[in-house]
């Protein structure tokens, strides 16, 4: 194992790497963004009691929790090409293969099967919410939105942090997978060093590396998160 | 693109697509079941009193739980060839260049590390007065271990072991990307033939969730037929 490839420059690939990171930070943090406020939304659907909003959300977290993520993000880059290729072609008239942006469907598929997940973690977390607080914030006369802003979410933001952060690790993990639609994340820069240097064990153990000292740190900020969410909180009470 | 064609590839995809269900389920049962074995011992080391096996097995899963499976496939499959002359001197090679056991070795210490953690926490869950009093009418540690602790062990682990079936069905679609033709490796075959990648990797997904519907739906039984037997006793 030659370490001297990890040089920084046009010597090595530490640079190549460090850019890498980046993408795969970006990519993970942004679908994380995207997938809870669609979590948000269908955890809301789910709590409305109304069949004709809980189905859809139902079938959503259904479909998107039994189908592998690599075969979601197959059919939104490829699927989705061919069919904007004959909307362009039908509709607009232009000829010719569409592309779609292989950064924007990688942070798309990733947010629509985090959604899936972060709808059970927030959907739980409102429910476990004791039920008296609601009854005592209706009964001082607050309105509903009051009640939920003020009660409801709050608290539900602390009982969720955990799963949350298990949420996270799915997104962050997750990345590698759109290094198969050509994002140069640090999967795909791994393959591309490896390719070129004919010692992939080296660069795929760095890219394992990689992925554990960020899921390392970005642990213990959630950590920290979490102990700032936890002040005031009286334990077994 | 019309609705009546679009239907036709559908149902011709996943005729297609069905003679890969043989090959994500081998992947998925023996890599379950080897990394089950392996993380009976795993579960014992983290639930260790002594810091050295403790730490090796915590660090173990650590590493496979925070770090992408589709790494670890490409760190075995492709990874093993630049130590091509070791394996061939300890006679493993032939093992290493082949993607189905390169495949079920990355997803069994991979579901190994998830598995630790369930069985180590319904381990954790069993009353520690039940092994006491095992122990009190003089049973083996071995015996205390396969008829009172271990069964208690798996019921209270059997929800999330559900989700971790699920889990590795799922997981098995990453073998495609290692030359394996199970039913994402056929998908992609057949979408690059025929240029109707949205028909295939619907009636792809459509399969991966008739899978996992039945699964959860047969864990289900289980768990009820299980907790009968609790109800009762108590």
């Amino acid at each position: 194992m030659d370490l001297g490839i990890l040089a920084w420059g046009d010597t090595g690939w530490g640079d190549e790497l460090a850019r890498g990171v980046l993408t795969t930070v970006a990519i993970a943090a942004a679908a994380y963004l995207v997938g809870t406020l669609i979590g948000i939304l269908l955890a809301t659907m789910k709590l409305s009691g109304s069949p004709a909003l809980t189905m859809p959300a139902t079938i959503y977290t259904t479909v998107m929790r039994g189908m592998p993520e690599m075969l979601v993000i197959y059919l939104v880059f490829f699927g989705g090409g061919a069919l904007s290729s004959w909307i362009a072609s039908s509709v607009l008239g232009i000829r010719g293969r569409v592309d779609l942006p292989s950064f924007a469907v990688g942070v798309v598929c990733i947010a629509l099967s985090v959604g899936a997940y972060a709808c059970e973690v927030i959907r739980g977390a409102v429910l476990a919410v004791p039920g008296g607080q609601m009854e005592a914030a209706e009964a001082v006369g607050m309105t509903r939105w009051q009640r939920n802003r003020l009660i409801v979410a709050p608290q539900a933001f602390r009982i969720a942090l955990p799963g949350m952060t298990n949420v996270w690790q799915f997104s962050l993990k997750d990345t590698a997978l759109v290094s198969i639609i050509g994002v140069t994340e640090v999967m795909r820069t791994a393959s591309i060093g490896s390719d070129a240097t004919k010692q992939p064990f080296t660069f795929y153990f760095v890219a394992l590396m990689i992925f554990i000292v960020i899921a390392y740190l970005s642990q213990r900020l959630f950590t920290r998160m979490q102990h700032s969410a936890d002040r005031g909180v009286r334990w077994g009470a | 693109m019309g609705g009546l064609e679009f239907f036709t590839l559908f149902g011709e995809a996943l005729s297609h697509l069905s003679a890969g269900i043989p090959r994500t389920m081998a992947l998925a049962g023996t890599s379950l079941v080897v990394g089950f074995v392996l993380a009976l011992g795993v579960a014992r080391g983290v639930l260790s009193q002594a810091v050295v096996p403790r730490s090796l097995a915590n660090g173990y899963v650590y590493v496979f739980r925070s770090s992408p499976l589709l790494v670890q496939i490409f760190l075995i499959y492709y990874g093993s060839g630049q130590f091509r002359g070791f394996f061939e001197a300890i006679g493993l090679w032939g093992l290493f260049r082949e993607a189905w056991f390169c495949a079920i070795l990355a997803l069994a210490l991979n579901t190994c590390a998830y598995q630790a953690v369930l069985i180590a926490g319904g381990l954790r869950a069993v009353p520690w007065g039940q092994i006491e009093a095992a122990q009190a009418v003089g049973m083996s540690q071995y015996r205390v271990f396969v008829t009172v602790a271990f069964p208690q062990a798996l019921r209270h682990a059997l929800p999330a072991y559900s989700n971790e079936v699920v889990l590795m069905i799922k997981a098995t679609a990453l073998a495609s990307t290692i030359t394996i033709l199970e039913i994402t490796g056929l998908a992609k075959q057949l979408a690059s033939e025929t240029y109707r990648p949205f028909e295939i990797f619907a009636a792809a997904g459509l399969i991966y969730i008739g899978i996992n519907g039945a699964i959860v739906a047969g864990f289900t039984q289980l768990e009820r037929l299980l907790s009968r037997n609790a109800t009762q006793r108590t």
